[in-house]
């Protein structure tokens, strides 16, 4: 593990040559189809990929998704309507189990 | 039961290609997928920026697994790093500071001190300098073996990396700054952030004779590298020993209290049942927690993967384990499922904090066999041959079983 800080200053030259910093385009998840699915798509994508919640364990039930959403709301700061929250922990329960 | 040989030559001066290979399994190449050995495991592998292809457990805010063949590779080539472009990033926060402008970026240190200070980078790396090699996981590594699974990442055992870190003790800034009498906490916040302003800062805090240790790092670089902006550049926190989460990215501003700190990511999340075992009956809750803290002893068989098959006969078995910083005293090797076990040698000593390497040749009769590898570390605690559980998924240390077939 040799090397001196020369080395490590050019590094970091090079890194601020090169600014602003991106990430590669987001491959869109595409959910299934059903009641509540655009709210799911409009809420929860504002924050995150919708990959959060896909790769999720399946067959959690419908509390499990309720937790979810209220620790968007109380953690994230989600502004998450009731009736839009109630239609998305549905939708997430049906469909995910 | 173990042929009792004497191991031929040192760590990494007997590399059995043959075996090496088994774990290997090709690179993964950017656009295949990757199936995690549980239920709904299925992960694309995506390049970001600095980083070579690595399983994408989430795309925003990223999160990536490093593939566990690059451990594989760093335990047979006897290095023990895990590569900058390989090492997992994982962010709890949205808002990543992409228009990070490094010339302009500045280190803040305030609070209960003597006087506030505005650091430069170059100022930094002009301070006494400090180095270790060290571990950084991730509290939810594993997460997606948790039996039953809990909700939240679901990993594998890719977010965890062994580096070496290079920067600034903690206790050198706070000196220059000046800690005043009655501090309690040191809180360490960066610039990532919530996306929505109602959302809840991530910071995090160490008592601050903790902080002041001279072991906690202000770090600039990782393996002799500017840090990757995706693990924290231009500065991060490194805690030898203690979870990724205290590890502290894009830091900004590092403030020392005289109270205890009451920030969301320390009162209320990231918190283990506080008792012995840090464990509940699966499916209760704790009746009360405590912030979790450091790493529990593990390790892993590395060169032969759960589910191969092997050639019958003399077989190598090389891995490595780690723990939260009293040193791994021993490795135990079992081809039995548990019922026997052999003592492996251990490889060269990088510090205390960091992966240490084991290798141990069995010999493999044809049929079934179930591998483990069980570490003890210099202060006596030993991985446990039964998991426990958390309702977050954090601290796996199970002894992992690798089941093969010898034909």
């Amino acid at each position: 593990m040799k090397w001196a800080v020369g080395a490590i200053l050019a590094g970091l030259a090079s890194v601020v040559a090169a600014q602003a910093y991106s990430l590669p385009a987001e491959k869109p998840v595409v959910l299934p189809r059903g009641a509540g699915v655009e709210l799911v798509e409009a809420h929860c994508s504002a924050c995150h990929s919708l990959d959060y919640l896909t790769t999720q364990p399946r067959g959690k039930g419908e509390a499990f998704w309720a937790g979810n959403v209220e620790k968007m709301i109380d953690t994230h700061g989600a502004e998450i309507p009731e009736g839009d929250a109630k239609a998305i922990i549905a939708y997430l329960g049906r469909v995910f189990g | 039961m173990f042929a009792r040989r004497a191991i031929i030559g040192g760590m990494g001066a007997t590399l059995v290609a043959g075996c090496s290979r088994e774990a290997g399994a090709p690179a993964p190449a950017e656009g295949g997928t990757v199936e995690l050995p549980f239920a709904n495991g299925s992960r694309p592998l995506v390049r970001f920026p600095g980083k070579r292809p690595l399983i994408q457990m989430t795309a925003r805010p990223p999160q990536l697994e490093t593939p566990f063949g690059v451990f594989a590779e760093a335990v047979a080539d006897g290095s023990l790093i895990t590569p900058n472009d390989a090492f997992f990033v994982r962010y709890s926060m949205g808002a990543l500071p992409l228009d990070l402008d490094v010339a302009a970026w500045r280190l803040k240190v305030g609070g209960h001190v003597g006087r506030e200070l505005s650091l430069s980078l170059a100022e930094l790396m002009a301070m006494p300098r400090s180095e270790i090699v060290a571990v950084n996981q991730c509290s939810g590594n594993s997460r997606g073996f948790s039996e039953p699974r809990v909700g939240g990442g679901q990993l594998a055992h890719g977010a965890m990396g062994n580096a070496r870190w290079t920067g600034v003790s903690v206790k050198a800034v706070l000196d220059a700054a000046g800690v005043k009498p009655g501090a309690i906490d040191v809180a360490f916040d960066g610039l990532d952030g919530p996306v929505l302003p109602t959302g809840k800062d991530f910071a995090k805090s160490l008592a601050v004779d903790h902080a002041r240790d001279g072991e906690v790092l202000l770090a600039w670089a990782m393996n002799g590298e500017p840090l990757p902006f995706l693990n924290g550049f231009p500065l991060r926190l490194v805690v030898p020993g203690w979870f990724g989460t205290y590890w502290v990215k894009h830091l900004e501003r590092v403030t020392v209290l005289d109270r205890p700190f009451d920030g969301h990511f320390m009162a209320k999340t990231y918190r283990m049942p506080n008792n012995a075992c840090g464990c509940v009956e699966p499916g209760t809750k704790p009746d009360s927690t405590v912030p979790i803290s450091r790493l529990r002893v593990r390790s892993f068989l590395t060169n032969v993967v759960d589910g191969a098959e092997v050639r019958a006969g003399r077989v190598p078995l090389e891995g490595f384990a780690f723990d939260g910083g009293s040193g791994i005293r021993r490795v135990m090797v079992s081809m039995d499922g548990g019922k026997g076990w052999g003592d492996a040698e251990l490889g060269p000593d990088l510090g205390r904090f960091g992966f240490r390497g084991w290798r141990l040749p069995v010999e493999l009769g044809r049929g079934a066999h179930v591998l483990m590898a069980r570490a003890e570390t210099m202060s006596g605690e030993v991985q446990p041959m039964v998991g426990t559980w958390n309702p977050s998924g954090y601290a796996r240390n199970v002894v992992e079983r690798v089941q093969v077939v010898a034909t």
